[in-house]
């Protein structure tokens, strides 16, 4: 049982570490702000999400756990409302040029 | 080598080559950037050093707050900066970078020269935490045994507002600090600054709350308040209060009010300045936190807010 865990831990976290990557590539290369933002909230997203739920099968007990979720849910939260400020000053700036 | 000291390898040069980076840009945005950067990562080292308590505190203060403060700073530069147009000459360059490495260097040999064994205090406070009922024992020591210093921190933020404050042109003395912000009531941040703050005052407490037995305490809590508060301030939800107000100021002088009475309780009652009597330990000790956090709270966020720029009549 507790390989099935470990296994689920190795392949959700590396997974998400993996869209942490992508996302840290997407920001350094892409074009302009609004697509860099779009890597960049996958990597929020997705990457986090990934890695809490890799952490969840190794969560000492149900609080543990549900501490782990709600980070990801904060992380989400923070994530879009400062992508969307970000991304609206960012055209704010443009159409002022 | 295992993966952890192959991460703490990386995490230590990262942290190295973010501070000589930090240093060495010319924009001070940029070096602001970089030094909010550099804060999260000492966090990061911190807990791999199991110092939880300083890195709750390192993260909020150093990264958080601190870098508002600096990022607010560099903004207000920014017009400075473009009218400052008169570049330090050759000699003050050099004995500057002189003087830094000298005093880098004497740090790095302080350092080096320190004794392997160092004697610690620390088995004689994990022995004594029968004294005050708290099972953490950085809260032992910040509100028992070394309560003297905290009630000086404490001290020196009230100072550090009545700096902030002194700033004020004398048309503005009693009013609001800071401008009042004005965002789209049903915009994005105004829906963010509804939605977090119920959440974060939850956590802020707790964090308060379980600082009695695990890494947490007033300050780090209050660091979260003082940001709900905040948050709520920037998107227009509400406006700072008139620092005439005398609500506020009890609220300031609260945290180091109360640790004050209690001190002088010991001294009168007691053995000595802020002697507990141990039955009366962990209520006095919370007693004092719930004040403080309330304080340490406003004045975080006063801080931030700047000195008062708007009077009190509109």
């Amino acid at each position: 049982m507790s390989l099935v865990r470990d296994i689920t831990t190795i392949a959700a976290v590396s997974a998400g570490a993996f869209f942490f990557l992508a996302g840290t590539v997407g920001l350094l290369r892409f074009p302009d702000t609004l697509t860099r933002l779009h890597a960049l909230t996958k990597a929020d997203n997705l990457g986090l999400g990934l890695v809490v739920f890799g952490l969840l099968p190794q969560a000492g007990s149900l609080r543990d756990g549900l501490k782990l979720v709600s980070i990801w849910l904060l992380g989400l939260l923070a994530g879009a409302t400062v992508s969307q400020l970000i991304a609206r000053s960012a055209r704010q700036g443009e159409t002022t040029k | 080598m295992s993966v952890a000291t192959v991460f703490e390898i990386v995490l230590a040069a990262v942290v190295l080559g973010l501070g000589i980076w930090t240093t060495a840009v010319r924009e001070t945005y940029s070096a602001t950037v970089g030094f909010i950067a550099y804060g999260l990562l000492v966090a990061l080292i911190w807990v791999r050093l199991d110092a939880v308590d300083v890195a709750l505190t390192e993260a909020a203060i150093g990264g958080g707050l601190g870098g508002v403060l600096l990022l607010g700073a560099a903004a207000r530069l920014r017009n400075a900066e473009l009218v400052a147009t008169e570049a330090p000459g050759k000699v003050t360059r050099v004995s500057a970078a002189a003087l830094s490495i000298l005093i880098a260097a004497a740090l790095a040999g302080a350092v080096l020269m320190l004794p392997d064994s160092v004697s610690t205090l620390a088995p004689t406070v994990v022995a004594h935490t029968w004294a005050t009922g708290l099972t953490n024992p950085i809260t032992n020591v910040l509100m028992a045994f070394r309560a003297m210093d905290t009630m000086l921190e404490k001290v020196v933020l009230l100072l550090a507002i009545v700096g902030v404050w002194s700033l004020a042109p004398d048309s503005a003395w009693g009013g609001h600090p800071g401008p009042r912000h004005q965002t789209d009531p049903h915009g994005v941040l105004a829906f963010l600054a509804r939605l977090l703050p119920p959440v974060g005052i939850v956590v802020g407490i707790y964090i308060l709350w379980t600082g009695a037995n695990h890494p947490g305490g007033a300050f780090q809590g209050g660091a979260i308040l003082a940001s709900m508060w905040l948050l709520a301030i920037m998107a227009g939800l509400t406006d700072t209060p008139p620092v005439s107000s005398r609500r506020l100021r009890f609220i300031l002088i609260a945290g180091p009010g109360l640790f004050l009475i209690v001190g002088l309780g010991g001294l009168w009652f007691g053995a000595a300045f802020l002697a507990y009597p141990p039955a009366l330990a962990k209520p006095l000790i919370l007693g004092i936190e719930i004040a403080m956090i309330l304080t340490i709270a406003t004045t975080l966020g006063l801080l931030l807010a700047g000195a008062p720029e708007r009077s009190a009549e509109r």
